[in-house]
Parts: C-alpha cells; structure tokens; sequence
C-alpha cells in the first residue's frame, strides 16, 4: 500500500484534481444555461439541448487549453530544473506528459461528439421553429426580425432555401458553424492517424497528419464568433417572460410587455488557449534555436551487430543520469527528430548515444557513418534536450537491484558509468556501496557494446581490489539447443563463453525468488533499492517480490521498488 | 514513408466514418429531422460500413494486430472474393456509400470522412495493395519417422565376456583400451 501510495499517489491526486475541474465545468455551465432567466426564450425554442452544447462547449475549452502543455517539452525541462527543490515524486509527473496529452485527447473528443450532436439537435429545432412547425410562441420569437437593434433570436433567417437543407446552408454559411465542421474534421483525421497501430507502424504518417492541430486551434478561434448563441437582453420599460410569455399579440403594444431584445456575446475560446499557443510557439522556436546550435563529433564508433556509438559535443550541454535527447540529421530527413536514451555519465566532458539498427532513419544514418573518411566529422545534426527526470534515487541507496531487460539495459549504462566515477572520486552523494545488476535479454546480438563496458568495469575493480562491487548475472532467454552445446562444451573455461565475462550467463529467465533471497542473505540490514528498464509485467513481478522479502523489522533488509520510466 | 501501407490508414478512417455515419443516422431519426429517412439510409450504411471495414487485413510486412473477435467477420468478408479483396471496389463502393449522406446536416459529416476514407483506399489501390484475411496458423502436425516404428529386435553386437573384462589396475588407461579394435 505504501509503495502504491509512492508511485502513483501524485498521479492519482492530479487526474482526480483534472478530472473533478472538468465535472464541475459542466454542471456549472449547463446549470447556468438551463436555469438563467436570460436564456427563457432561448430555451423555449431549444429546450435542454442548449444547456448540453453549451456545458461540453466549456469543458473543451479547458481541455484545449490544456493540451498544448504537456507536448512543450523544452518548456519542462526548464520547469523540471526549477523544481529542483520540490522532490522528485513532482518532478517525475512531467515524465508522464504524453499519457495526460493522450488523456485530455480523449476527453476533447469525448466532448466533442456531445457538442456536435446538441448543436445537430439545435439546429434542427431553430429551423423548425422558423418555419412554425411548432407553438404560437416559437413561431413568434423566430419572426423577430433582426433589425439595426439586433433584436432576432433564431439565428436562421433565410427561409427561401429548402426546408431540409436549410441547416445545412445555414451551418456552412456562417462562420461558427464552417469552423466547426472544418475543425471536427480536423479533429478526426488526427484521431485516426493516432491509433497506435498507425503509430507504431508508419510514424511520419501520424506526425504530419497530427499537425492538423494548426488548422484546429485557428478554426477555434474563430469558432465563437457570429453570435449565434443568443439571450434576453433587458430593455426599458423591462420585458418579464412570465408576465408576457402568454400575451404574443400584446407585445410592443402594453407598457408591460415591450418587444424582447436578444443578443449574443463574443468568442471566449481566445481566452483560454491564446496563453498555451504563446507558449507552444515558443516551445518551436526554442527547438529551432537548439537545432541550430553546432554539434561536434569527438569519436564515431561502429560497433558489432550494426550498432553505432556517437559521442558528441555541444556548448553549455548539462546532462544527468538516464536522461534522453532527440537527435535530427537533416541530411537524412530535415522534420524527424528521434529519441535516444544517453549512455555517457554526467562526469565525462562528452555526451553519448548508441544507435541500433531498427528502421529507415538509423539504416541511413549507420550507411553515412560507415562510408566516412577515416577523423572526418559527420553530417550536421542537431541535438535537442536533454529530458527525462533523472534517475539519481539510484544513488540514495546503499544495496541497488538494477534490472534491465532487452533494449532497457541502455540507461543502466549511463548510471553504471556515473556509479563508477562517483565511487573513483569518492563522492559524497553516492551511497551506494553494493550493486546487483540483473541483464535480460533474448539474444546478445546489438548489446556487445555493453558487454564490452562491463568488461572494461570488471577489469578496474579487479585492480582496484574492489571485485564486489558490482555483482552482475546476464539471463539469456532465447536460448536453444546450440547455446546449451556451447556451454555445455566450454563449461570449465575462466571467462563466459557468450559475453567474454568472468561473470557465467545463465539461461532462462532468473528465479527471482532465489535472486531475492541471495541479496537478502549477503545484505542482512539494509535497505535495498531496486529497479527496473523494461516491461510493465516484469515490473509487477519485482514490486510483489520486494513485499513478500522485505521485513516489517527496520533492523532486517528491506527492498523499495522504484519504478522508473526510462 | 515508402513503406507504408495506406490501406491501414484507409481502414481506421473508413470505421470511424462508419460509426459518426450511424450516430449521425441515430440522431437523425430518433429527432424525428426533416429528411429522416436520410438519416435512416445513414444507419444502414454506417452498419454495413463498419462490418466490412472491421476485420483488419493481413500486412505485407510486419506483425498484424487483428482487432478483437475479427475472426467471423475475416470469414464474412473473405467469402466476396474478389469484390472486398480489390480496393479499388472499396474506394468506389466507399464514395458511392457517402453521396445520400450528404443531403442531411446529420449525416454529412460522415459523407466527408468516408470520402476522405475512398481516397485514401484509391491511394492503396493505385499503389497494388489488397486486403488479405488474417487466418490462425494450422498447426502441421508432424508425424514420427518410420525408423521410430521398429525398434531393433535384439541387442548389439558384443566380444566375448573374456576381452569384456576391464583393468582394474589402470583404470584411467582401461578407458582408452577398446575390447574391439577401431582404425584398420
């Protein structure tokens, strides 16, 4: 329950906090359109489907507003480092910035539909009315006549187009209703260009098409406008619907009952989201100007299995720990930017990252490397971020559980690095005196590189006389029959067949039961951080782990299960 | 962006235009609108729509995600042959489908997406794609050898007990005395 309450309770705490807004929104707004006097008339003709455009009207515009934020990801950065103070639980929410983008999405197109169909509804009854299918009060109320005091209340004045079209002209004749269908139409080409099938399988498709969202946020600007929303405005002597509602043929005629004047109010989108444009314009410019800024190539490396390691230099770049950044190679494609987790440590003078061959973009980045003259540099590419919280908690305890698993395994190269440097230097803020590193991977093949960085670890603690510190065990869980012959016939060699470690592989996923007893055992007092680079299940699998070997006795081991979002 | 399959896009945008076509015709009728039966026509397209659109096709390259259950209604489609095979059919059964639906406020904006959904299937068309069923694997089942059928009827050869017996002095060096000489 604790460990619940550290990991998810912000989260928890914040979609409650976005979710009761939105639910108070709505109720206050269609209260306020189904109860206001002003709106009698209004209502009269329209009945409870003004109210239930109007109450999702006003959630959108908060959801609008809001969904701008969590994709300025420069702009968070800068949040994340100003928050240095107020603990990282907080900080780690803004890593969580894409599943709110997701979320508010969902509720925008959630509204959305409501909206549309009670303006459908709306639309209908005003034409009705207009053409007096219905009581002698709404027939009265259309004919009002829009004269230079703007007196009309049915926003369909035109009568000569034919019955059944008429709220299709009157829709795409005015300003309100051809944003809206331009806009919604918007809307759901970026909805179904977002379906993570189309996400995962032709990413540009998704991009391109999801900046729609321009042509969105300039036709909701607009949307308001054209004051088709009408109320009562009061007049002098005043006009009161319940005195003269029952009196049409009276109006204008008796002191008490002059002809009611309507009115609409202007757009109020522009309120809400004209902050968030602002700031995602500036989030774009930013991007450019770091685009901009020179990167240099200190080293290229091609390493085995077609995996290539840049280390790269650019002015005033401050990284930390398990931090990520977009790479942009306009020789290859000038508008995508991918993201690369970082395996260099804060303390090198460099930044680092390792690229794998896993599609177009990376296959033509690694044919441009290979065909580079011998000390030349590479083409230009501009680097963005970093982002990404860092992952120090790695540093606050004494006994540290790191598993990663397949492609995980790539932040733990940078906090392997970052560990070893701060315990060379002896530096204050690792407290870290033991490390168990678990690898899980079906296959080596494009981990080699790793490999090759536990090997070069291995060989300094062994000088150092420190061999303990790190304790790693590889798992190997696509093993077959010519592994095992493998092993099987080198059994008695000193180093591990597969990695060239001391260290054995094992084969098959770990018996983390086992593996929980073994740190309990060799660690009996402390508390023990353990975490995790990989899939949701294994994550699930560790934290029941960590509650059944953790003891209620403070003095006995305990284990933490950190879940990270690398 | 050469290896996309347009047709994927076309299907998602062809079942969202199905399912705001059948809202649409909902509204339409159940507000009982000038021109119900517009909306009512929407209702049946927007159904026949989504069933046909609902079962994915197999993907040329890659792993395929069927949507759940899609399995009868894989069988459903396959069984017009060439007629939901072919996506030029789709495109122009598609913008056909979309045209009544254009005559009522209710039901247009489905009109708009299936005809952006008929383009986009026109671009696979052009590019050669078709829809393929997505059918589990049968299992091949594999039959034993022949060899396994009759085991050997009496047991192998052996020297006589005399040169069986082994060294008990040498032990290491009785592992290397064959009883029968191998080589020549």
């Amino acid at each position: 329950m604790g460990n619940w309450i550290i990991n998810h309770g912000l989260t928890s705490f914040i979609l409650v906090v976005w979710m009761g807004i939105n639910i108070f929104l709505f109720v206050w707004f269609y209260l306020f359109y189904d109860l206001g006097d002003d709106y009698y008339y209004t209502r009269h003709l329209l009945g409870s489907a003004l109210a239930w455009a109007r109450a999702p009207a006003a959630v959108l515009n908060f959801n609008c507003m809001l969904i701008l934020l969590p994709v300025c990801r420069n702009l968070l950065s800068l949040l994340r480092g100003s928050f240095v103070c107020c603990g990282r639980t907080m900080r780690k929410q803004l890593d969580k910035n894409i599943s709110f983008h997701k979320l508010v999405a969902y509720m925008i197109a959630l509204m959305t539909a409501v909206h549309l169909i009670a303006h459908l509804l709306n639309v209908e009854w005003y034409n009705n009315s207009r053409r007096g299918v219905y009581d002698k009060l709404s027939t009265a109320l259309s004919n009002l006549e829009d004269t230079d005091n703007t007196t009309y209340l049915n926003p369909i004045r035109k009568t000569d187009v034919d019955a059944q079209q008429s709220p299709t002209y009157f829709v795409f004749t005015t300003i309100a209703g051809l944003t809206g269908i331009i806009i919604t139409l918007a809307l759901i080409l970026i909805i179904t260009s977002s379906m993570e099938v189309i996400r995962r399988s032709y990413f540009e498709v998704f991009w391109y098409t999801h900046h729609l969202f321009v042509i969105f946020f300039i036709g909701l600007l607009f949307h308001g406008a054209g004051f088709i929303v009408r109320k009562q405005l009061t007049t002098d002597p005043p006009h009161n619907y319940t005195l003269c509602k029952d009196r049409i043929e009276e109006w204008g005629q008796i002191p008490q009952c002059p002809l009611p004047k309507f009115g609409g109010g202007p757009a109020q989108t522009w309120w809400w989201v004209i902050g968030p444009i602002i700031l995602y314009l500036c989030e774009r410019l930013l991007r450019f100007i770091r685009y901009m800024q020179t990167v240099q190539y200190r080293k290229i490396v091609m390493h085995p299995s077609k995996v290539l390691e840049l280390q790269l230099v650019r002015d005033g770049f401050k990284m930390d720990v398990g931090q990520y950044i977009f790479v942009n190679c306009p020789a290859i494609s000038r508008l995508e930017w991918h993201p690369f987790t970082m395996t260099s440590a804060p303390e090198e003078d460099f930044f680092s990252v390792h690229i794998r061959s896993a599609g177009d973009w990376s296959d033509r980045l690694i044919d441009i490397m290979q065909h580079l003259p011998e000390g030349a540099q590479g083409p230009k590419m501009g680097v963005d971020g970093p982002f990404g919280t860092a992952s120090e908690d790695v540093f606050d305890y004494e006994v540290s559980m790191l598993v990663g698993a397949g492609i995980g395994i790539t932040p733990f190269a940078s906090i392997l690095k970052s560990i070893w440097y701060k315990f060379k230097t002896s530096n204050p803020k690792l407290r870290t005196r033991k490390i168990y590193f678990y690898w899980l991977c079906r296959e080596t093949h494009a981990f080699e590189w790793f490999a090759d960085l536990l090997q070069v670890l291995e060989r300094e603690m062994e000088e150092r006389g420190m061999g303990d510190f790190l304790t790693y065990k590889l798992y190997l869980t696509g093993w077959d029959q010519s592994h095992a012959t493998h092993a099987w016939v080198h059994f008695d060699e000193e180093t591990d067949v597969v990695t060239g470690l001391k260290q054995k592989t094992h084969y098959g996923r770990p018996m983390w039961d086992k593996e929980f007893e073994e740190v309990s055992k060799e660690n009996p007092s402390s508390v023990v951080g353990t975490f995790l680079c990989g899939p949701a299940v294994l994550g699930k699998v560790l934290e029941k782990k960590c509650a059944k070997f953790s003891d209620v006795d403070p003095r006995k081991t305990r284990f933490y299960f950190n879940k990270e979002n690398f | 962006m050469g290896k996309i399959e347009w047709a994927m896009w076309a299907n998602e945008q062809a079942l969202a235009s199905g399912l705001i076509l059948l809202t649409g015709g909902i509204v339409g009728v159940a507000g009982q609108f000038r021109g119900w039966q517009f909306a009512a026509y929407a209702i049946a397209a927007g159904a026949f729509v989504c069933l046909l659109e609902y079962p994915r096709s197999k993907r040329t390259k890659g792993t395929s995600v069927e949507r759940t259950g899609q399995y009868c209604f894989t069988v459903c489609v396959k069984s017009f042959g060439p007629l939901t095979r072919n996506y030029y059919v789709r495109a122009f059964l598609h913008a056909a489908l979309s045209v009544p639906a254009g005559f009522l406020l209710a039901t247009v904006l489905g009109c708009v997406c299936l005809g952006i959904a008929s383009i986009i299937y026109l671009a696979a068309a052009i590019r050669g794609e078709h829809w393929e069923p997505i059918l589990p694997k049968k299992e091949i089942v594999r039959k034993p050898d022949d060899s396994m059928k009759n085991p050997p009827q009496n047991p192998p050869p052996r020297p006589p007990p005399e040169t069986r017996r082994k060294r008990v002095d040498d032990l290491e060096g009785a592992a290397y005395d064959n009883p029968i000489p191998v080589g020549e």
